[in-house]
Parts: C-alpha cells; sequence; structure tokens
C-alpha cells in the first residue's frame, strides 16, 4: 500500500467514531438522495406511461390552425378575403378514405378513426349528457387503452352490428342500468334510438366513466346525420417519443391539426421539469449536509495532527505530500460514505417496493397500487460521484491548511 | 575536505512590529565527521539556528550551504528531498508518530524515499533498531517505551536513510543521565565509528565539554567557534 494511503487509513481509523458519524452522515446523504430519485423518477416515468398510455399519441381532429386559403388567394396576390363563410358548413375531416389512405401509407403505428358527437342517454325517466363516439371497434381495441378497463363485456360486443353500445360504470349505476339493459340515445340533432348495453368500462377516470358511450362508427353517424363523416383519427405510434415529427408531418400534408401527446400536455411536462430540479436541489443540499460533516472530520485531524505534520515535514515530507494525505482522507471517507449510501439506497428502494396502497374508490372494488420506483445505474453514480466531489472539497480546505503549517512553529511550541 | 555545511552572515528576524532577531550574522563552517555542539543561554538561537541548518525555517539573510549546494535557491520540493535524504534530526521530545510500531516509524521515512524495497527495509530498520539495543521492542507502540526507548528510536529514524548529518535539539532535554549517557554514547559512536557529521544544541556542560567542537551563541550572535 502506499506510504500516503497507510497515513490516511492510519489518520481515520484512529478516530473511530467520529468517522463513524462522518461516514454514516454520506451514508445517509447518498442512500437518502438514491430512494428520492428513485422514487421521482419512477412517478415521472409511470405518470408518462400513464399518459403516453391513455392517450392517442397524435390526435388528428378536424381543425385548422389558420383560416383555409381559398385558391383564388394562391393565384392573384393582391386578393384579401376576411370573414368568409361558406354555405353549407361540413364539418368534420373531409374525404377520410383518402387522408386515412395517405397516413397509412408512412405513419409507424396503428391508427383509429372516429366520430365524436354530443347526445342524451334517458333510462327509466333519467336523462344523462354524455359524448358518443363513433368507432371502428377492431380498430380501437389495437390503440385504446379501455381494452384494459373493462368490467363487463368488451369492444368485440359491437363488432357484430346492430344498435349496441358501451358506456362507463358510473354511467350505468346513474342511470340504474346494466349489462344488457336497453337504453334511448337521443342526438344533438333530434335523433332517437334504442341501444343495448354490451360492455361496462371502469377507467378511474370520472369525466370519462360518467360521459362517454361508444357505439359503431355508422351508428355515430346516422345519430349525428353526417354520413362518412369522421372527425379524429388518432395514432398510436411505435414510439411515443416520435409523436412530434409524425405530427408535424402529418399536418403538413393533410392540412388538419394533428397535435402530439407531448403538445397537448406541455404544461405537465414543463411542471415535471420543474419537479426534478426541486428534486435535485433537495438532493444536493442532503449531500452538502454530508459533505460539512467530512469538512469537519477533516479539519479536526488537521488540527489534532499538527505535531505529526510537522513531524512528517521535518522528516522530508513535501508540502504536496501534505495536501495529498488529507484530500485521501476526505475521499476515503466519501467513498466509504458512498459504498455503504448504495446499500443504504437499495435497501430503502426495496423497503418502498413493498409498501401497497390500498386506494377504495366510491362505489368499485378496492385498487392495489404500489410505488412506482425506477431504477438507473445513474441514481446510484451521480449520488456517488456527488459525494466524492464534495468529500473532495472538504477534504481540500483544510489540507491545503495543513500544507501550509511552518513545522518550526509546532515544534517550538512543543518544547 | 569539503565543508558539509557553510553558512555565511546567516540571519533570522521574526518580522512583526517589533520584528525580533534570532540568529544574526553567524557565519561558520563544519566539516565531515565533526560533533559539533552549540551551546549559549536560553533564548540565544540555538535552536533556531539548527532549524536553518535542517531547512525547517528559511533565513532572512546570509548564505547556506549544504554539501556546497546553496539553498537560498531551492524550491520547497527540493528542501523536503535533503531533509528526507541529507538529513537526520532528532528533536527534544522522541516525536514518534503513535499510531504506528517502532519498526513502521524507522521504516517511514525509507518509504518516502523509496531506495530500498520491502525485504530491504525490513532488513534495515531491524539492523538500526538492535544496534540501538531495541531488538525486543520492535513491535511495541511508542506509548509502550520508556523515554529513553523512545529517544533511541528517534535516532534510529534519523539514520533511517543513511544521512551524513544528524541534526539533535536538545537530544538528552528530557532524559535522566543514565539515558542521556546513553544518548549521547550513540551520537558520540556515529560521529567515530561511522564518520558523521553530528550537530547538537545542548545546555549539558558536560556533553558540550566532550564534543569535538563547541558553537557558542550570545544574542544570537556567534560568541565562540
Amino acid at each position: 500500500m502506499p506510504l500516503i494511503l497507510t497515513l490516511a487509513l492510519t489518520h481515520i481509523i484512529g478516530r473511530g467514531r467520529q468517522t463513524l458519524v462522518a461516514v454514516l452522515g454520506v451514508a445517509l446523504g447518498v442512500g437518502f438522495s438514491i430512494a428520492m430519485a428513485s422514487l421521482m423518477q419512477g412517478g415521472e416515468d409511470d405518470f408518462i406511461a400513464k399518459l403516453v398510455d391513455t392517450m392517442p399519441h397524435v390526435d388528428v381532429t378536424d381543425e385548422r390552425r389558420a383560416a383555409r386559403r381559398q385558391p383564388a388567394q394562391d393565384e392573384f396576390a393582391a386578393l384579401h378575403i376576411a370573414g368568409l363563410r361558406p354555405r353549407e358548413d361540413r364539418r368534420g375531416i373531409l374525404n377520410p378514405t383518402e387522408v386515412t389512405a395517405m397516413l397509412r401509407a408512412w405513419v409507424p403505428g396503428k391508427m383509429a378513426l372516429s366520430l365524436k358527437t354530443q347526445g342524451v342517454v334517458r333510462y327509466a325517466g333519467r336523462d344523462v349528457g354524455i359524448g358518443i363516439i363513433g368507432v371502428e371497434p377492431l380498430a380501437e381495441m389495437q390503440i385504446s387503452s379501455l381494452t384494459k378497463d373493462f368490467r363487463q363485456g368488451s369492444f368485440a360486443a359491437l363488432i357484430a352490428g346492430g344498435n349496441n353500445i358501451v358506456v362507463g360504470s358510473r354511467l350505468a349505476q346513474r342511470l340504474g342500468a346494466e349489462l344488457g339493459t336497453t337504453v334511448t340515445v337521443v342526438s344533438a340533432t333530434g335523433q332517437s334510438r334504442a341501444f343495448k348495453i354490451v360492455g361496462l368500462f371502469h377507467t378511474g377516470t370520472t369525466a370519462r366513466d360518467e360521459g362517454e358511450g361508444y357505439v359503431l362508427l355508422k351508428n355515430a353517424q346516422i345519430l349525428s346525420e353526417r354520413p362518412n363523416a369522421i372527425n379524429e383519427i388518432r395514432l398510436k405510434l411505435d414510439d411515443p417519443n416520435a409523436a412530434p415529427q409524425v405530427a408535424r408531418r402529418a399536418e403538413a400534408q393533410i392540412g388538419y391539426k394533428a397535435v402530439a401527446w407531448q403538445e397537448a400536455n406541455e404544461s405537465l411536462l414543463e411542471a415535471l421539469v420543474i419537479r426534478n430540479v426541486i428534486m435535485y436541489t433537495v438532493v444536493g443540499a442532503i449531500l452538502l449536509v454530508a459533505g460539512f460533516g467530512i469538512f469537519n472530520i477533516i479539519s479536526t485531524i488537521t488540527h489534532e495532527k499538527a505535531r505529526d505534520i510537522a513531524i512528517l515535514k521535518s522528516l522530508g515530507f513535501t508540502e504536496a505530500d501534505m495536501r495529498r494525505l488529507f484530500l485521501l482522507e476526505g475521499l476515503a471517507l466519501g467513498a466509504c460514505g458512498s459504498l455503504i449510501g448504495w446499500a443504504v439506497g437499495f435497501g430503502l428502494c426495496f423497503a418502498l417496493s413493498l409498501v401497497r396502497f390500498e386506494l377504495s374508490g366510491a362505489a368499485v372494488a378496492q385498487e392495489i397500487t404500489r410505488l412506482p420506483l425506477a431504477w438507473s445505474i445513474w441514481h446510484y453514480l451521480i449520488a456517488a460521484g456527488f459525494a466524492l466531489t464534495s468529500a473532495a472539497i472538504a477534504g481540500y480546505l483544510p489540507a491545503r491548511q495543513a500544507a501550509r503549517l511552518n513545522p518550526v512553529d509546532i515544534i517550538r511550541g512543543a518544547t | 575536505m569539503s565543508a558539509l555545511i557553510e553558512t555565511a552572515g546567516l540571519t533570522r528576524i521574526l518580522p512583526g512590529i517589533v520584528p525580533v532577531t534570532l540568529v544574526q550574522d553567524v557565519t561558520f563552517s563544519i566539516g565531515e565527521g565533526e560533533f559539533v555542539a552549540i551551546t549559549g543561554p536560553s533564548g540565544s538561537g540555538k535552536s533556531s539556528l539548527l532549524y536553518l541548518l535542517g531547512l525547517l525555517d528559511r533565513p532572512s539573510a546570509g548564505v547556506l550551504r549544504i554539501s556546497g549546494r546553496d539553498t537560498a535557491a531551492l524550491g520547497e520540493r527540493e528542501r523536503a528531498q535533503i531533509r528526507l535524504a541529507t538529513l537526520g534530526f532528532v528533536f527534544q521530545f522522541h516525536f514518534l508518530l503513535p499510531e504506528f510500531t517502532v519498526r513502521e516509524n524507522v521504516e517511514i521515512p525509507m518509504r518516502r524515499l523509496g531506495r530500498l524495497d520491502k525485504a530491504a527495509m525490513r532488513a534495515r530498520s531491524t539492523q538500526l533498531l538492535e544496534a540501538l539495543g531495541l531488538a525486543g521492542h520492535l513491535d511495541k507502540r511508542p506509548d509502550q517505551l520508556s523515554g529513553g526507548q523512545r529517544q533511541r528510536v528517534a535516532v534510529a529514524r534519523s539514520l533511517a536513510n543513511d544521512p551524513p548529518i544528524v541534526l539533535a535539539d536538545e537530544p538528552t532535554g528530557s532524559l535522566d543521565s543514565k539515558n542521556s549517557e546513553q544518548v549521547f554514547a550513540i551520537l558520540d559512536a556515529l560521529v567515530r565509528e561511522r564518520g558523521k557529521t553530528v550537530i547538537a544544541v545542548t545546555h549539558d556542560a558536560d556533553m558540550a565539554a566532550r564534543a569535538s567542537r563547541r558553537i557558542h551563541l550570545v544574542d544570537g550572535r556567534l560568541a565562540a567557534s
């Protein structure tokens, strides 16, 4: 073992209790920051996964970002048209067959067409307003997160055709209806039809469980008196992170507004960034406090070992040797604390992963959730890196002081 | 024979509002194989002069040559190297590192110099300590030894790298007469048998009388050489 290392280890082992306190300080700092980073990262991943899962990755709607340009405007530069109102206001995505064919040619993922309209569900004297969504069951089953949330029945029950509807569990509850009940659906255009409930879903989001009903696309078009119309194309991509590029390209190609999930949730994602900043500040503060522990013990050692420093210098050790010695002591404490901290962090994460929450919804069966934890080697490396850096700084300041010590002053003082 | 240590007008003044003169205009030269006693009343600058000679302190003025090299131009690293290889120190108090064994204390300067391998260092430390009558105490810690034994370990440590010059600051100052006699005999033997140069600060008149040469200081000035 190198001489300086031997001396450093002798010093810190010689001060057992203080060394233990400093090492534990670092270990707890590292351990807690790992557990916290893991929890925050896990929460974020879980949140985004849920978000990405529930929402379409790219949502193409029948809106346009700017007023549609008239062909004449392209021909004549001087032409100015404002407040244009077409005689027949055909809402929805025009020419859906062509648009979907264009998208299907290159979009990496799945897509589902739908028509959303408003209506009222009527049963046993109760009226509840809902959004009626016309879907193609096979396509919907591939992209919708709802598939997992069915309590009874499924989208597959819609395939057979006929006047069937899938509704949320809370809606059924409010109406007093259940699977197999026939309810009346009245659309905004005044069309009224009887639908049999063939599926019940429960997502946990009240707005959806209470306000959505799924029918065949055809039925929705009949209800809203818009044959062949659709007003939404939802894309589920193979890679959710590619959504912004896909949205941009789709919008440029077909002219309708295409919104990526990142754009739709910009403020939420911004909040996550702020949350991360807060987390790393807190983690940094914990490690900084641990660093002060190291500073304290190295300072104490340099004061107590002033005589040793004088002896070593008189024996022919240089100032650089002395700096190295005390820097090494700081680093040894930091490294030791980091190693124990890794174990503490791992243990904490394991303990947290065992915690179970039993959330009971109002009328539904209990939902059991575990804490979302993300495991990443980076949490361990960053925490240890930060601890070692603060240990190095905490060791360096007293080390510099020790190196400057004039041996004559100490030898005289002792005589 | 060329001079091992040579000084010319060596002066050390502690700066301050009232500057304190520790050593004033000291000029002498010491050759190989001399046993020099630096004597003088308390506060006459004996120890200060020794620290200057030992490169632990820097002179305010004057020239100090060790083995013909002017030390004024040397950097901190080179001065440390001279302390390591050319000079050996013995202080009034043993100044051993308390956490290390007797043998480890003696081996520390050897390990710093790094000229010998592990086995050779072990052989050398054993030989040095046995020659000083510490054969049975190699693996003890300094606090398990008597004052005289500790001081002998300190002498062994000063000889670790076989330096031509041994500087001793009141080496017998904290010892009883029997142990003093023993330590003095060891230093004397170094000069006679091994050809070392020993420079010892002492107020022990007996020791001073037996040295081959005396440098007497009064108020930091050379009174007799």
